[in-house]
């Protein structure tokens, strides 16, 4: 029998297996930030013990990194985690892109674009959004400090093999309607919990049509539907990314020969055969919002608020307290709710297609008034090159505030946060309680329904807008 | 890591599903480079008000659950985010086991990892649970992870079998080094390194 692309990568990463059936499984990069990493290092340190590999070892602070002005990090426990990395990779001989680092950004962001994301290799980081790089056919998922602890010690891991599940998006997606989109409906059907155990595979005409940007957004929120990770087959989309731009880690000539002639390899045979399987018909896709307090709890743009008893697969109590704190009331059209803030960026939305995206809806319009917008580049990388296509010009003459990269007011952990009650639209991948700052309201759109949500004061529906 | 093989106390209720670890700590007390110190932390947004003090309406806050090491709550707990600091806050606020209809992957691998026991249970269990904790206040219960049981003192006890992963089990019961353990595969290690080339795997 045929094997999947997860269990081709599997196969070969697996040094040995254990008694009681668990797989000592071989890491090939090991991505760190500041946030996770601590408390392992110190923990080396407490057990006389090193870092196994540390040319696989690679790190970057972006969590707690202010987005105007980075190198005056003002809370001091913010400072002294980043201190406290900068420190542990000089000891243990790791590589880290600081922010003095051109080549700085999010830790999902620089993986692929170094060309430290490669097909068929194991990725993993103390963080649940490592699922992103799947989408190079790469396995990659995110640990707990202590199996950080666990691969800067071994460069393995002891896992269980999780469970396959293929996820095939028939047909073509409309005018206006993104990745994101497709993996919020998705998860809107498959519940937050859907893919918990098993690795996605994501397939089907609309998938092979997206770029490999477009694939990073939707497999980095695999893990919203509780999945292990998320991939998607190598092709010449992939190939070609891999082979352009600056990428310091990628194979070169030869190298890149021996590697294309491997990665062709790793696509699932004919007859592989998948523990689930759900297929979604992407042409009937409408841009998505989510209205609650879980990436799940989302609608499309033509939809109205729920009524309590109206959500399938949740409870009356939990529907009442997601409208309770996001101070909605059932009935309302999603497109008549005002917004305070806009945030673009994110793990998920960062990259230069996004944020040419945004500034396409931008160009030649104004911010509504009130509304406050942060379009935050998820490397110093996109900045630079979103600034040599002149896009901060177009960010800025509409009234946004274009910032240095970092993860920003997406986890609210540095001083870009939302107020008590403000309703924001963001690019990124929660929507839970507080998450972009205690009280805030989040709704999860793409960079195109966000922009034009910025525009208009409200949501809009982009596919009429355009 | 501490072992982990019964363990008798007080049950609390947590009725929410989805709960995510945003909400068991939030992100202003994941700055810390240390690992202690977030017991106080816990569920800190819904725990706490504005003015510093506990809010009433917050189930964890009964007087009844004073004392409670036990932790039942709904399907999909600590989804999200990756943070350990999720499991520490738990065990540091006293809790040594949690029990729901299921986790999310990161958190319950997290779980395992510092001798926090996660107990899945049938939905219908749960509820059940629920049903007497609310019926008995200071519901007490053991959890015995040799047996796979978990026991409700009541007039009439009830009991409960759990599955559980027999590697898990195995490293919580002896309270087992991880690290440890792989570092003695050095041999198949470096074997494995020898022919494995990271760049083209």
């Amino acid at each position: 029998m045929g094997k999947t692309l997860f269990e081709k990568i599997w196969d070969r990463h697996d040094v040995k297996e254990l008694p009681g059936g668990n797989a000592l499984l071989y890491i090939d990069r090991h991505l760190v930030h500041e946030v996770t990493s601590p408390q392992a290092f110190e923990g080396l340190r407490l057990s006389g013990r090193k870092v196994r590999r540390p040319g696989l070892t690679f790190a970057t602070m972006d969590h707690n990194v202010p987005t105007d002005d980075r190198f005056n990090i003002k809370d001091p426990i913010s400072r002294a985690q980043v201190e406290a990395l900068e420190k542990n990779c000089r000891e243990f001989g790791v590589t880290l892109y600081d922010l003095k680092s051109d080549l700085q950004g999010i830790v999902h962001i620089i993986g692929p674009e170094l060309g430290l994301t490669l097909p068929g290799t194991t990725v993993v980081c103390g963080d649940s959004h490592t699922s992103t790089h799947g989408a190079f056919g790469t396995l990659a998922f995110g640990i707990g400090t202590s199996e950080v602890e666990h691969v800067l010690a071994t460069q393995c891991l002891t896992q269980r093999k999780p469970k396959t599940f293929k996820v095939e998006f028939t047909g073509r997606l409309s005018k206006g309607v993104t990745s994101k989109d497709m993996v919020l409906k998705l998860i809107g059907t498959i519940g937050t919990a859907g893919g918990t155990g098993h690795v996605l595979e994501y397939c089907g005409e609309a998938v092979r049509a997206l770029s490999m940007e477009a694939r990073m957004t939707i497999c980095n929120m695999s893990i919203e539907a509780g999945a292990r990770a998320g991939m998607i087959a190598p092709d010449e989309t992939t190939y070609n990314y891999i082979a352009s731009g600056n990428r310091p880690f990628a194979p070169k000539g030869a190298a890149f020969d021996k590697a294309l002639a491997f990665w062709k390899t790793l696509p699932s045979d004919p007859d592989a055969k998948f523990d689930r399987t759900f297929t979604i018909r992407a042409d009937e896709i409408a841009p998505q919002v989510t209205w609650g307090t879980n990436p799940g709890m989302v609608l499309d743009v033509t939809a109205k608020i729920p009524a309590p008893d109206a959500v399938p697969g949740t409870s009356r109590k939990d529907v009442e307290q997601a409208l309770a704190y996001m101070g909605l009331t059932p009935g309302t059209p999603i497109t008549d709710l005002r917004l305070d803030t806009v945030f673009i960026g994110s793990c998920t939305n960062a990259r230069i297609e996004d944020l040419r995206a945004a500034a396409k809806i931008f160009k030649g319009h104004k911010v509504a008034s009130g509304v406050k917008v942060l379009v935050v580049p998820g490397s110093q990388q996109v900045r630079a090159q979103a600034e040599a296509e002149g896009l901060h010009e177009i960010f800025r003459a509409a009234g946004c505030d274009w910032r240095q990269s970092g993860c920003s007011m997406c986890l609210a952990m540095n001083p870009d946060q939302l107020k008590p009650g403000e309703r924001c639209a963001s690019t990124s991948n929660r929507n839970f309680e507080g998450r972009q700052g205690k009280g805030g309201r989040t709704h999860l759109v793409s960079p195109e329904m966000a922009a034009a949500a910025a525009v208009e004061g409200h949501f809009v529906d982009i596919r009429r807008w355009l | 890591m501490e072992p982990f093989r019964s363990h008798r106390g007080i049950l609390a209720t947590l009725d929410r599903a989805n709960v995510d670890t945003d909400q068991i700590i939030p992100k202003q007390f994941l700055k810390s480079i240390q690992r202690t110190g977030f017991g106080e932390s816990l569920f800190f947004d819904w725990r706490i008000l504005p003015d510093g003090k506990p809010d009433p309406a917050f189930e964890l806050n009964a007087p009844r659950f004073k004392g409670a090491s036990i932790l039942v709550t709904r399907g999909n707990f600590g989804c999200g985010s990756s943070r350990e600091h999720a499991v520490w806050a738990i065990q540091q606020c006293g809790f040594k086991t949690v029990i729901a209809p299921s986790f999310a992957d990161i958190f319950r691998n997290n779980s395992g990892k510092n001798g926090l026991l996660t107990v899945e249970l049938k939905e219908v269990e749960v509820e059940e649970i629920f049903q007497m904790a609310g019926r008995y206040s200071g519901l007490e219960a053991s959890v015995d992870l040799d047996e796979q049981r978990v026991t409700l003192h009541l007039p009439e006890e009830i009991s409960f079998h759990f599955e559980m992963d027999s590697t898990v089990k195995e490293h919580l019961i002896h309270g087992l080094d991880a690290i440890g353990l792989t570092l003695k595969q050095e041999a198949a290690i470096s074997a494995f390194e020898a022919k494995h080339n990271p760049q083209l795997s």
